[in-house]
């Protein structure tokens, strides 16, 4: 009778220390997660929200995304012209970057080697490893040269006399530019945006790709009409979050993009972005309505990044969903 | 018996193969016919290299580095290592143990072999539909050929994968544990489907499920650890087989 008193008292003892300790890794982890992933991104907004309001009142919503004036003496303020830099900033550079990182997660994935696979990998990887502020100097200080000397006065040449097309190039080479910010973010979101698509093309099971090379497919027919196809919103998934990168990314920005807050007319024009307005201004704000306009043109990023990376959330999770074998 | 014996026709003969998975050798020394519109059963248990048999006899390995065969497999007389892979990929078609629909119509998947061998129009649609036919789908899906594949059932799904693969109407069909994912409704389809379709096509089929082979094939291979252990018309195996090994896995007594 005494053993069997005992025993139960021992089972207790230990059930209610797992329960504890359950209980307290539950609370605690929680506590984190929630705090992490629900509490920091919406007290972040609501702070912007908060120190914005006075722009919000005084410049309202539309007149403040439709007018490009930005003049901090005059107080007068619109956020025009850093929205269309960082919208066509960041499109171009998706343009230049989706073929070359959907190329790379092709090549890696299907093409090489499996000896070669893991050092193309591994390099590739590397490359998001990269400081953005790097890229930054590389691209003011070697290839804006390179644009202003030779590549633009060629594209120029070649290009601008063709109707339309030949407006992109108009005005003096300076590298200092909307295209020269766009071929450096490009580089800079190709590693993220191909190790993204890598991942999907790895979810294709390899009895899906066999099936099709039972029926006689060539490799290439494989990737194109199975593998692509299979990996769609994956893909697509991984290019908007890709372009969440390039939305917020700030330091080469501000070197290469000349801090111009003008509608650039030709790609070789200087411009300015959301972040290189903020990076800029925020210690020169001297004044309370200065001040609230820049966390205003923070609030509108933040909407943006925000909406992309939920899209391509969604369209990731609709990938797995549907094309679960 | 000795007239069917004498009527039977070798449509693909392996010939002393060996093949090795880098530096480990998976099948050692394997002879045996196959023969022209029979069904021929591969089991064993597993591991015992049942599948990477039948993935030689369309080079399935040569996708993957560092495989290696050695020996000789024929088909009609001539070596399948000879051949371009393509062509003989679409004489000798494979269904996989799992559906594996393509992200398209059901259309589209039946058609994707036909349309890799150019064909169109008409002629397509007419292929299609008899691939359909054929694997007794036809009925169930004419309605909806441009849904996606997807929205079809597991046994559905397999059996528009067969319909794909006999729609480029290859010699041989080799089937991988056809059935191990579908329910046994389904899979009492498709064994119907497999005899129906051995009028027209050899058939080659490796399967966990010892009644199966008794139920549809016609000749059977017993496999071991990488080696064929005793090949024979199926009824043989099932009630007399020569190997005692043979007779251990059949009533269960390993496997």
């Amino acid at each position: 009778m005494e053993e069997v008193a005992y025993a139960e008292k021992t089972l207790k003892e230990i059930r209610t220390r797992g329960l504890f300790l359950e209980r307290f890794l539950k609370f605690s982890f929680g506590f984190w997660a929630l705090f992490a992933g629900l509490l920091f991104p919406i007290l972040a907004g609501l702070i912007l929200l908060y120190e914005a309001r006075l722009a919000i009142e005084k410049f309202g919503f539309i007149h403040f995304l439709t007018y490009t004036n930005w003049d901090p003496v005059a107080e007068d303020f619109g956020a025009l012209t850093m929205i269309f830099g960082t919208v066509v900033s960041t499109i171009l550079s998706m343009l230049i970057a989706a073929p070359v990182a959907i190329g790379i997660a092709i090549f890696i994935t299907e093409l090489a080697p499996n000896w070669f696979k893991s050092i193309v990998s591994t390099a590739v990887e590397l490359l998001a490893a990269i400081p953005s502020i790097i890229y930054g100097l590389w691209g003011f200080f070697i290839l804006t040269p390179i644009m202003a000397t030779k590549v633009e006065p060629w594209l120029q040449e070649k290009l601008g006399d063709v109707p339309l097309i030949g407006k992109l190039f108009q005005g003096a080479p300076t590298g200092v530019d909307v295209l020269t910010t766009s071929l450096v973010l490009s580089i800079m979101i190709i590693p993220f945006m191909a190790s993204v698509v890598r991942d999907a093309f790895n979810m294709v099971p390899p009895i899906m790709k066999e099936s099709a090379y039972g029926l006689g497919a060539t490799k290439w027919e494989v990737i194109r009409q199975v593998v692509i196809p299979y990996t769609a919103s994956g893909i697509a998934g991984g290019l908007i979050l890709s372009a969440g990168r390039a939305l917020g990314e700030t330091m080469a920005v501000t070197f290469l993009a000349g801090n111009n807050p003008q509608i650039p007319k030709s790609l070789l024009d200087s411009f300015t972005t959301i972040t290189v307005a903020l990076a800029n201004q925020f210690t020169e704000a001297d004044t309370d309505i200065y001040l609230s306009a820049l966390y205003y043109v923070g609030l509108l990023l933040y909407l943006v990044s925000f909406t992309m990376l939920g899209i391509a959330k969604f369209m990731v999770l609709r990938l797995e969903k549907r094309w679960k074998v | 018996m000795v007239e069917t014996q004498t009527a039977l026709k070798t449509r693909m003969e392996v010939k002393s193969l060996n093949f090795y998975y880098g530096s480990n050798q998976a099948l050692k020394d394997i002879n045996m016919p196959i023969y022209d519109r029979k069904v021929t059963a591969l089991i064993g248990p597993s591991g015992c290299g049942k599948t990477t048999l039948l993935r030689c006899f369309n080079r399935m390995h040569d996708l993957y580095p560092a495989n290696r065969y050695e020996g000789e497999i024929l088909l009609d007389g001539e070596s399948i290592f000879g051949m371009d892979i393509i062509d003989l990929r679409s004489k000798v078609g494979m269904v996989f143990q799992k559906p594996t629909p393509f992200p398209m119509s059901i259309f589209d998947n039946v058609a994707f072999g036909l349309r890799l061998k150019g064909i169109k129009g008409t002629e397509l649609k007419d292929r299609v539909e008899k691939a359909l036919k054929d694997s007794v789908l036809w009925d169930e899906v004419k309605d909806r050929l441009k849904d996606s594949a997807f929205s079809l059932s597991g046994g559905q799904q397999q059996r528009l994968c067969i319909a794909r693969a006999i729609a480029v109407e290859p010699e041989v069909l080799l089937f991988d544990e056809p059935t191990s994912a579908l329910d046994p409704i389904s899979t009492a389809k498709i064994e119907e489907l497999i005899v129906e379709l051995k009028k027209k096509i050899t058939i080659v089929i490796v399967t966990h499920n010892m009644q199966q082979a008794a139920r549809i094939s016609d000749y059977t291979g017993f496999m071991y650890l990488g080696e064929l252990v005793e090949f024979n018309y199926t009824e043989k195996i099932f009630t007399k087989p020569d190997k005692k090994l043979t007779e251990d896995y059949i009533t269960g007594r390993f496997g």
